[in-house]
């Protein structure tokens, strides 16, 4: 009886076997090319998935991380009665809510407008500049903003007129938020356009004739027709900011913010930067990041489970 | 009742197009505003208030002030190494990936592409990928902002689809003629993929040249700092003490302002001098990339 169903499993076995040795031998050639690349990957993708278990640790560098002593979830529970917890998820979670809510209808709507617009050379101007804030890099965006902010800046002269006298803006905690957030708009409104204004070139455009000879108005006609053209792509978008919420623009946080602003400004990955880098406790670092990417790929999955029940996108 | 109609179309276009003009006009501004300011005198600027119409004289003094300035050229030299040598690196890597990747009859490819889209979903974090960076011996040079950086996923696998849409045949034919995969690969994948290796090229520099974070955790010699490293010296920590030698202090701060201003304009320059021929390109890489992989 047992030999009886070893055999059949045996000769599968074999066949397989046979299989990938007949496959490495006709693709060596391309096994070496990739060769390089799954080096890449093993090292500098999964070593710091691998080198994550140091948040479970009391992490020395002579030791290693196989070798450093086993901690548990201290470092996490640290975290959560940490006195600062509250304010930094309360900071994340503020932040990625208004940009969702402010910066992200808005390429969708400069997308409604551009596609308004009737003169085609007005359009591409308006097109070409509006992209161009994505080209300057980070580091002089920030630069502009906080001299434009700046007690002599043109921002804060403009707010002097309307009443504003606080001095420099960045150094005021209350309008961190507001400045992040404004800045965000500036910087990607015409990038992020690009995707909804293809879009919208693919409406079928025997639905706008129609609604012509029903005599639609403009506002009408994006209602009941551009819109919901755009809805399967912003629906895509939407999962993918939602799965990428919790990494709000750290560079730009960590560009912009100062002691005086933390209050509204600190959020988990400049909490991690300053405590894993700056101050080097690397396994609290590495734990606190741990918790941010199992939050991030919880809040994908849900983005994309809800996407597929309510209407069929979904990124997989 | 026609008239009317017409007329309300008429409001609807001039509001549509009046809005356009003032989106236009705040993207476009800041960017003017910098450019007047860098020419103007720096007294007149200080002492000025509000919008900015037109520059207070036409003075380069500031320009001056940066191009003497070692660490701006320093800074852009290792720029261009670090874009130039990296990019080769990248591209090279990139595409040798998406092409075995973009095979049919290879055993392990799904195993294979698995193992690659895993990473974009999943990350072991910021201080886990210093302590590797380290590890590996990378702090403290150059090499440290190009080796871990040497794939992009999302540029992969984008190339990946474009490989997949090159016709089989052509492979088939060249294969009958004896080819290997190496010169399949190399002349007639590549050549037949100039668009979107062109967009790949644009976007691993875009990469490299903002790059300033992991140099700034990696680096620590000031002669190795890229050029945004340096910006970020002059622009958010505001120390342009190397440059303003000499002056007293009133005279200074005046100064330290317009040299601020040069400094923006020098560093965006490059690209948007660049910009106008590229950014076609750019526009057809969203599109590539809005293609589900």
């Amino acid at each position: 009886m047992q030999t009886h169903a070893s055999l059949p499993l045996s000769r599968k076995e074999a066949i397989v076997t046979r299989t990938i040795h007949k496959d490495f031998r006709r693709n060596r050639l391309l096994y070496l090319m990739i060769l390089p690349v799954l080096i890449y990957y093993s090292v500098f993708q999964y070593g710091p998935m691998y080198g994550a278990l140091i948040a479970f640790k009391d992490y020395s560098p002579s030791a290693g991380i196989w070798g450093s002593d086993w901690i548990g979830f201290t470092n996490f529970s640290d975290f959560f009665n940490g006195y600062y917890f509250s304010r930094i998820i309360k900071n994340t979670v503020l932040i990625s809510v208004y940009t969702l809510v402010f910066e992200f209808p808005a390429p969708i709507l400069l997308a409604l407008l551009v596609n308004e617009l009737r003169n085609r050379t007005f359009r591409r101007i308006v097109q070409s500049v509006t992209y161009m804030p994505y080209f300057i890099s980070l580091v002089v965006i920030c630069g502009m903003i906080k001299d434009f902010t700046n007690t002599n800046g043109v921002i804060n002269q403009l707010f002097g007129l309307l009443g504003y006298e606080g001095g420099a803006m960045l150094q005021n905690s209350d309008l961190f938020r507001p400045i992040y957030v404004f800045s965000e708009i500036w910087q990607h409104i015409g990038w992020e356009s690009i995707i909804y204004i293809a879009a919208l070139a693919n409406i079928d455009q025997e639905q706008f004739e129609a609604a012509d000879m029903d005599g639609a108005g403009r506002l009408s006609k994006i209602w009941y027709i551009t819109l919901p053209g755009l809805v399967p792509t912003i629906m895509i978008m939407l999962i993918l900011r939602i799965g990428n919420m919790m990494n709000v623009g750290f560079e730009k946080i960590i560009l912009l913010y100062n002691p005086a602003t933390y209050e509204t400004a600190d959020v988990i990955s400049t909490y991690v930067y300053r405590k894993g880098i700056l101050e080097m406790s690397w396994s609290f670092g590495a734990a606190v990041g741990l918790f941010n990417s199992v939050i991030n790929l919880l809040l994908l999955v849900l983005a994309n489970y809800i996407s597929r029940r309510v209407n069929q996108n979904s990124l997989w | 009742m026609r008239i009317r109609k017409r007329y309300s179309e008429r409001l609807f276009d001039a509001v549509v197009v009046l809005i356009a003009i003032a989106i236009t006009f705040c993207t476009l501004y800041p960017f003017v505003f910098v450019l007047f300011a860098s020419v103007s005198d720096a007294g007149d600027l200080m002492s000025h208030s509000g919008l900015l119409w037109k520059p207070y004289g036409i003075h380069l003094d500031a320009y001056i002030n940066v191009f003497k300035n070692p660490s701006i050229m320093a800074g852009f030299r290792n720029t261009v190494f670090i874009l130039v040598v990296g990019v080769v690196v990248n591209m090279i890597l990139t595409s040798m990936a998406a092409y075995v990747l973009s095979r049919k009859n290879v055993y392990w490819s799904r195993l294979l592409i698995f193992f690659v889209l895993i990473t974009m979903f999943f990350n072991g974090g910021l201080i886990p990928m210093y302590l590797v960076i380290k590890g590996v011996g990378l702090s403290n040079s150059l090499w440290s902002l190009i080796i871990p950086f040497a794939v992009n996923t999302f540029n992969l696998l984008i190339m990946r689809t474009s490989f997949m849409a090159i016709p089989d045949s052509l492979e088939e034919s060249a294969k009958i003629d004896g080819a290997n995969h190496f010169v399949i690969f190399s002349r007639i994948v590549l050549p037949l993929s100039m668009p979107v290796i062109a967009v790949m090229i644009l976007y691993y520099s875009v990469e490299k040249w903002n790059a300033w974070f992991y140099a700034s955790v990696f680096l620590n010699s000031r002669e190795l700092f890229p050029i945004q490293l340096i910006l970020r010296e002059i622009l958010i920590s505001g120390s342009t003490d190397s440059m303003t030698g000499g002056a007293d202090v009133s005279q200074m701060q005046q100064v330290v302002q317009t040299i601020k201003y040069a400094t923006i304009v020098v560093a965006t320059l490059p690209i948007l001098v660049v910009y106008p021929f590229l950014q076609k390109y750019f526009v057809k890489g969203v599109m590539v990339g809005a293609i589900k992989g």
